[in-house]
């Protein structure tokens, strides 16, 4: 296990690029970040970074290497060559269930809900490496008020919610890690359009109230409304990166994940 | 129709059920964190029975004891005792023989169980005897309290009742069984580390995301199912006042069937299982099918998976995408 403090230099890409961040510290840094599947390379030299405050959104069609981003993110892969920083530590080889403590909080792919446990149980868990009690409970009235559905629904078992609600739990258990860096992947996968703008806009609330976000997305044009500044990628390389604003206006990103 | 021999056979059959269900549950709690079928754990049953004779050996006890604060702290002895050390060489089985095969494809640690459940029992055989032993029965067996029941008669049917015999060894195993999985169902179900342990056997990485670490949950999960067998090693061994190297084994495969008749993962399940088992088999051999039971046993197994794949009380639960 390697948690040392590590030196942090400005990078030049940390002062110049991202006018929306005041502070331009960088939360998160990938440098080179190589990962493989077995003998299926899903990385090939990944490097970004999001810093504090942010909302930033990857980009990509399947199998690009966004959700691999996430886990090798979230410590549930490791690179194969390459550097994970946060928060002033090299997490590289860090295990997953370390880096909650550290505050990333991941709200997975596909939901990952505790189906057979509570509402109640998976919020539970969602604090499970913290030990402030009261700080806890003034996070469940915060995670409840940004999703009332789930405190109506407390005591029901997780694998009963629909779809949309399934994706509330999962931001609000990972929430309830009290991360400083937020890592959703397709919150709005699956939802009927009316859940995907509640979706969006608790993000931006989420973020309001001073979490950090990556987010990864299919809905592009979503994406670019809430995020500050994006990547766009392919086959495991980042071909694009800009504030969303420009993205949004590129051509190529119109013509590939905007509809034209 | 006697009512004395049925109320007999019935708490014979509570007696042997709250065995099995001690057993059942720590195969249905591996089942459902690692979804192995730990074969070897009948054979942690057996050698919690031959701790115990260790431990009794050691402090010289030769049979029962009448004296009821030496008992109680001898019954405490014995039961801590073979319960950890049992906790303790179950971790180390997880730890040295399924670990290691945890991604390996299914059979691996499958065949690495069989494997283990000869070792332990090539053990026994050589520190202890490959014949019958005899284990200090330290509750006086003949002890009990006999009731008789009331005799009566419905229309020309004359209900007669022999007296029944609840002995104290009987009561004590029945009673401690039951403390054993109440005890085990709160931890499990009310607290921090039994939701932990819920969580990593429904979605191992997603209980990682939460910061649990899955090795020290498997490896508490072995812990305490090893535990139980221990504990009913304690009392196979306070019941029959014998053992063998090789009881393990038929305990173990009825024990099994018990946790897969109330539904594999499910720990309400496993006991009722073992207490269902225990009674189709007094019952079987009550009737005078004595030959016979452990093929009702298993015929009944087959007719539960047939109509209820689950088991009994298995998980219905649709899971949505």
């Amino acid at each position: 296990m390697r948690l040392m403090r590590t030196f942090q230099a400005p990078t030049a890409a940390a002062t110049s690029s991202s006018p929306s961040t005041p502070v331009a510290t960088a939360l998160l840094e990938l440098h080179d970040v190589v990962a493989s599947y077995g003998a299926i390379q899903a990385l090939r030299g990944i490097s970004l970074e999001v810093h504090r405050g942010e909302i930033v959104t990857m980009l990509g069609g399947n199998g690009a290497g966004k959700s691999t981003i996430l886990r090798t993110i979230s410590g549930l892969m490791h690179p194969r060559s390459g550097r994970v920083e946060f928060d002033g530590h090299d997490i590289t080889a860090v295990p997953a269930h370390k880096l909650v403590r550290l505050g990333i909080g991941h709200a997975p792919e596909g939901r990952r809900i505790f189906n057979r446990l509570t509402v109640l149980e998976n919020l539970q868990m969602g604090a499970y490496s913290r030990h402030d009690k009261a700080e806890i409970a003034s996070d469940y009235d915060r995670v409840f008020g940004l999703f009332p559905r789930l405190q109506e629904r407390h005591s029901q078992s997780a694998g009963t919610l629909s779809g949309g609600e399934q994706q509330m739990l999962a931001i609000g258990r990972a929430l309830m890690g009290r991360p400083k860096l937020l890592l959703l992947d397709e919150p709005s996968m699956g939802l009927a359009p009316v859940l995907v703008e509640q979706i969006f806009r608790i993000i931006r609330d989420i973020n309001a109230q001073g979490t950090t976000i990556l987010l990864v997305e299919q809905n592009a044009q979503m994406a670019l409304q809430v995020a500050g500044r994006g990547y766009i990628l392919q086959t495991g390389k980042i071909v694009l990166a800009d504030t969303a604003a420009a993205l949004a206006q590129n051509e190529q990103v119109k013509i590939a994940y905007l509809g034209g | 129709m006697d009512a004395g021999i049925l109320t007999q056979q019935a708490f014979n059959a509570l007696t042997i059920g709250a065995m099995y269900a001690l057993i059942a549950l720590g195969y249905t709690m591996v089942y459902g964190i690692i979804e192995l079928i730990n074969f070897a754990h009948g054979d942690v049953f057996m050698v919690g029975s031959f701790v115990t004779l260790w431990l009794l050996s050691t402090f010289g006890v030769q049979g029962a004891i009448n004296d009821p604060p030496r008992l109680t702290i001898m019954l405490i002895v014995m039961f801590a005792f073979t319960m950890t050390v049992m906790g303790l060489v179950g971790v180390v089985i997880e730890r040295f023989a399924y670990r290691p095969l945890r991604n390996a494809p299914r059979l691996a640690p499958l065949i690495t169980a069989i494997g283990v459940s000869f070792i332990l029992q090539n053990i026994i055989q050589v520190t202890f005897s490959n014949s019958p032993v005899n284990v200090p029965r330290v509750i006086e067996p003949q002890a009990g309290a006999t009731v008789q029941l009331p005799q009566f008669a419905v229309a020309n049917f004359q209900v007669t009742a022999s007296p029944v015999t609840f002995a104290y060894s009987h009561i004590f195993i029945i009673v401690l069984a039951v403390s054993l999985m109440v005890a085990l169902q709160l931890f499990v179900g009310r607290t921090r580390l039994g939701r932990a342990m819920r969580s990593t056997a429904i979605d191992r990485e997603a209980a990682q995301l939460m910061g649990v670490d899955i090795n020290t949950t498997i490896a508490l999960t072995f812990f305490i199912g090893s535990a139980l067998a221990g504990a009913a090693g304690v009392a196979w061994a306070l019941n029959y006042g014998t053992t063998k190297f090789d009881i393990g084994f038929q305990a173990g495969l009825k024990s099994f069937t018990a946790a897969v008749l109330g539904g594999i993962g499910n720990t309400t399940g496993a006991a009722l299982g073992g207490f269902l088992i225990a009674f189709i088999e007094v019952f079987s051999s009550q009737l005078g099918y004595s030959r016979w039971s452990e093929a009702i046993v298993f015929s009944i197994l087959i007719l539960v998976l047939v109509f209820r794949p689950t088991g009994l009380l298995g998980q219905r639960l649709a899971e949505r995408a």
